[in-house]
């Protein structure tokens, strides 16, 4: 008998075997899942707090609408698939929470406990749920990096028939609106391009590389940071304010000049 | 009257070098003394006339520089944002020269300012030739002039909007070939002759540069002559007022007086447009980018002179006659036609007309020389403003996608809104106005018979109170008694119940009855008073009449 054969038959064998026999499956099934599931990535690289912190926020602050699992509900859509850029988009442009149901959500200043930290975590969450775009790194929506002539080019030829031509923004069909872009954030206009938030349609990677989309954030910023050369731009918004000032203004003042010269010289009385 | 028969010095000096030359020193003499009426609305045609000067200086300007061509160039100015896109050779000179030519932008601007001005103050001068009545016999034919002029400025600011070939000029295009296009019949042909193909083609700009430079300037300028050569021989009307008559004309003599206000109002005109076109940006083609026609944006407008047009297209309902197939017999699309041409056909037929109507219903065949007063022909204003009222809801909704943008309200509840509007409207318009006509009226003849509250209150010995009312001025008073009855046709039916002869026949009834409606005399400024305006003078300051009284 070898020394094998009488580790084999000790009486604790069987135990040790059983144990070992656990963990291989163990250590397989735990491979298996952590490739599987993102958010057991996010567990295991430490940010695990921000998907339970996210769902805890989401609690509080979400679900009313958009459903205790995030799955819609009459009144809001699903958020599953929406992806952490639609979230960030949302929080961050102070859209969402939403003040009142409505057409559209307008841009307002976002609630006190909205922070890059809450919105990050709400963000976490959401992508937890079934992936979607992600929020842009800074490169990737860096002006500087982009091609403003191009992306004029294909700002007129997406963006310019609800946005107007600056961005000025302009009336969709009951109650809806194409905002302004003036106070979009580069990152905020790139996540709307992913996204589509509201009524806006949804520009994903096959349409407008992320290169593309950075020459048209370069167009953008750069055509609103410019100084008008013309003088006061009336809005930019073309001839309504023109006619509008050429009436107030132009006929006004020379009405007013034609009474004063055709005044008679008062009588001494 | 003495002075007048003097001739200054000022005046017999060039008058005398010219005669030596030209023998003109009669013509001269006589028309430099030509009186011209005073009013401060007799200036407002000078907006739309020295408007058109400056248009044409600054237009010399801007051909200097600019290239009627589609020929496609990459963009290689200073406005970076447009580097290296393709775009026409017009479009990139107009860029050339709002940022690489010296003064480039301001004349540009100034063009454009006086664009608006120009059509503006033809319209202004309009209504308050309309309102006035001063289109009446003999100026009909003038009138009919100056709704020439007002049709081929909307011409030649239509040209003269697409010139550039920016992404919003090119709109515009767009909409004038829809239009085009969709007339019955010859709709494909004129399409095709006017921009040389299949739109946008590559002809329109150069062809719409010839128009908007020669051809409706030189017919502007022709008819501009006209305008001011009949108005100088058939005189300026005059308000009714003190010693003025319908054979004379009461006011200042051109020269020096009327020679000094038109010429300081020419640098009023030049000041507001050039301070406009220093301090406020107008047109800014670089931001629209250059025309392709694949690109369309939001709040893409016209000129404000068309936006009744744009706001015609918006309200109207998407309707359209397939007869037979659309591949046998085309489509009739009103959705197009009506917009384009009824409202215009309306305001313009009906601009036109007017005096000839005016003129059939009333059958007043006199000259006239003094202006109406809007008040005192009541149905006349109320047609003005009703029809102000339909061009102005159709101006409004043109701007529709603003005032929806800008006020928070549905685009779609503006557009329901316009369709009634458009209808109900002119027609409240009409009801209001001539109620403010006859109230405007009715204050003249309290005026006329009452005199005007002092201020000062008196109590009578029996404890009324009651305040002293003073006559009117001699100037005011003869500026109301310048009401003249609105004529009529003799309608009335003689003893055996036969209406006159020419009123018996369904038009004819229908012209007596217009006729009865819209002139005679609703107000009498001493109707019912005649008794208080004879002691009226006397009874004055004495304060102790009881027709003073505001118990009356």
């Amino acid at each position: 008998m070898t020394r094998i054969t009488a580790w084999r038959r000790h009486p604790l064998a069987r135990y040790a075997v059983l144990i070992l026999a656990l963990a291989l499956v163990g250590m397989v099934y735990a491979a298996f899942v952590q490739a599987g599931k993102p958010a057991d990535a996010a567990l295991a690289a430490g940010k695990v707090d921000d998907v339970a912190e996210g769902r805890s926020l989401f609690e509080k602050h979400c679900m009313s609408c958009h459903g205790t699992n995030a799955q819609g509900t009459t009144t809001a859509p699903t958020l599953i698939g929406v992806g952490a850029a639609a979230v960030d988009f949302q929080m961050s442009t102070g859209r969402m929470p939403a003040a009142a149901p409505g057409p559209q959500a307008p841009r307002k200043p976002p609630a006190p406990w909205v922070n890059e930290t809450t919105t990050r975590q709400i963000a976490a969450y959401v992508q937890s749920l079934g992936g979607g775009p992600q929020v842009p790194g800074a490169e990737q929506v860096d002006p500087k990096l982009g091609d403003a002539g191009k992306g004029g080019e294909l700002f007129r030829a997406n963006c310019i028939q609800c946005h107007n031509w600056v961005g000025a923004g302009g009336a969709l069909t009951q109650g809806k609106y194409a905002p302004n872009l003036n106070e979009a954030t580069p990152t905020q206009i790139y996540e709307a391009m992913v996204t589509g938030p509201q009524a806006m349609p949804v520009f994903n990677d096959t349409t407008i590389t992320p290169e593309e989309k950075r020459s048209m954030i370069a167009y953008i910023t750069q055509v609103r940071e410019q100084r008008d050369p013309g003088g006061f731009a009336l809005g930019r918004i073309g001839p309504v304010t023109e006619g509008l000032v050429a009436f107030v203004v132009g006929i006004a003042a020379l009405a007013l000049a034609a009474i004063w010269i055709t005044a008679k010289k008062r009588q001494k009385s | 009257m003495s002075e007048l028969k003097a001739t200054p010095k000022a005046i017999a000096g060039p008058s005398n070098f010219l005669d030596e030359r030209l023998g003109g020193a009669n013509f001269l003499k006589r028309n430099l003394r030509k009186i011209f009426p005073d009013h401060w609305s007799f200036l407002l045609g000078e907006i739309a006339l020295y408007s058109f000067v400056i248009l044409l200086l600054t237009g010399t300007f801007l051909t200097l520089w600019f290239k009627p061509s589609m020929m496609e160039v990459a963009y290689d100015g200073s406005y970076a944002p447009l580097k290296g896109v393709m775009m026409s050779e017009a479009y990139a000179s107009s860029l050339e020269i709002s940022f690489d030519v010296r003064g480039g932008l301001l004349m540009r601007q100034m063009h454009h300012w006086a664009a608006l001005l120009f059509v503006a103050g033809m319209t202004v001068h309009m209504l308050r030739v309309f309102f006035t009545g001063a289109y009446r016999k003999p100026r009909e034919i003038n009138w009919i002039i100056g709704v020439l002029l007002l049709t081929l400025a909307l011409a030649e600011g239509l040209t003269g909007y697409s010139l550039p070939d920016d992404l919003l000029s090119g709109a515009g295009l767009r909409i004038t070939e829809g239009v085009a296009i969709s007339l019955p019949l010859v709709g494909t042909y004129i399409t095709f002759f006017l921009f040389g193909g299949e739109y946008p083609g590559e002809d329109v700009i150069s062809r719409f540069y010839s128009l908007h430079i020669l051809l409706i300037p030189g017919i502007l300028l022709a008819l501009v002559t006209a305008h001011m050569v009949l108005m100088w021989v058939q005189k300026h009307t005059q308000m009714p007022g003190k010693g003025r008559t319908n054979q004379n004309v009461v006011g200042a003599p051109f020269y020096p007086a009327f020679m000094a206000k038109a010429g300081a109002y020419f640098l009023f005109t030049l000041g507001v447009i050039s301070g406009l076109a220093t301090f406020t940006q107008i047109n800014p083609i670089w931001l629209f980018g250059p025309y392709t026609p694949a690109d369309i944006s939001a709040g893409s407008q016209p000129d404000w002179y068309m936006g009744f047009l744009e706001g015609s297209l918006r309200l109207m309902p998407p309707w359209e006659i397939n007869l037979f197939g659309t591949a046998n017999a085309g489509t009739l699309p009103l959705s197009v036609i009506i917009p384009a041409l009824v409202p215009m056909g309306i305001i313009m037929t009906g601009l036109a007309l007017y005096p000839f109507l005016e003129r059939w219903v009333t059958g007043d065949n006199r000259e006239h020389h003094i202006a109406d007063r809007p008040r005192n022909n009541p149905h006349r204003t109320s047609i003005g403003i009703a029809a102000m009222t339909f061009y102005g809801v159709l101006w409004l909704l043109g701007a529709n996608d603003e005032i929806a943008a800008n006020f928070h309200v549905s685009l779609n509840h503006t557009t329901y809104a316009g369709r009634v509007l458009v209808f109900v409207g002119p027609a409240l318009a009409y009801l209001i106005t001539y109620r403010i006509c006859l109230g405007l009226q009715r204050s003249d003849q309290a005026i006329v018979s009452h005199g005007v509250e002092s201020g000062v209150i008196k109590r009578l010995p029996h404890g009324e109170f009651i305040e002293v009312h003073t006559p009117p001025s001699e100037d005011i008073e003869a500026h109301m008694r310048g009401k003249e009855p609105v004529p009529m046709l003799p309608v009335d039916e003689d003893s055996s119940g036969i209406p006159p002869k020419g009123m018996r026949g369904p038009l004819g009834k229908l012209r007596g009855r217009m006729s009865r409606a819209y002139g005679g005399e609703k107000i009498p400024l001493d109707d019912g008073h005649g008794h208080e305006h004879e002691d009226e003078h006397a009874a004055i300051g004495s304060g102790g009449s009881d027709d003073r009284s505001i118990t009356h």
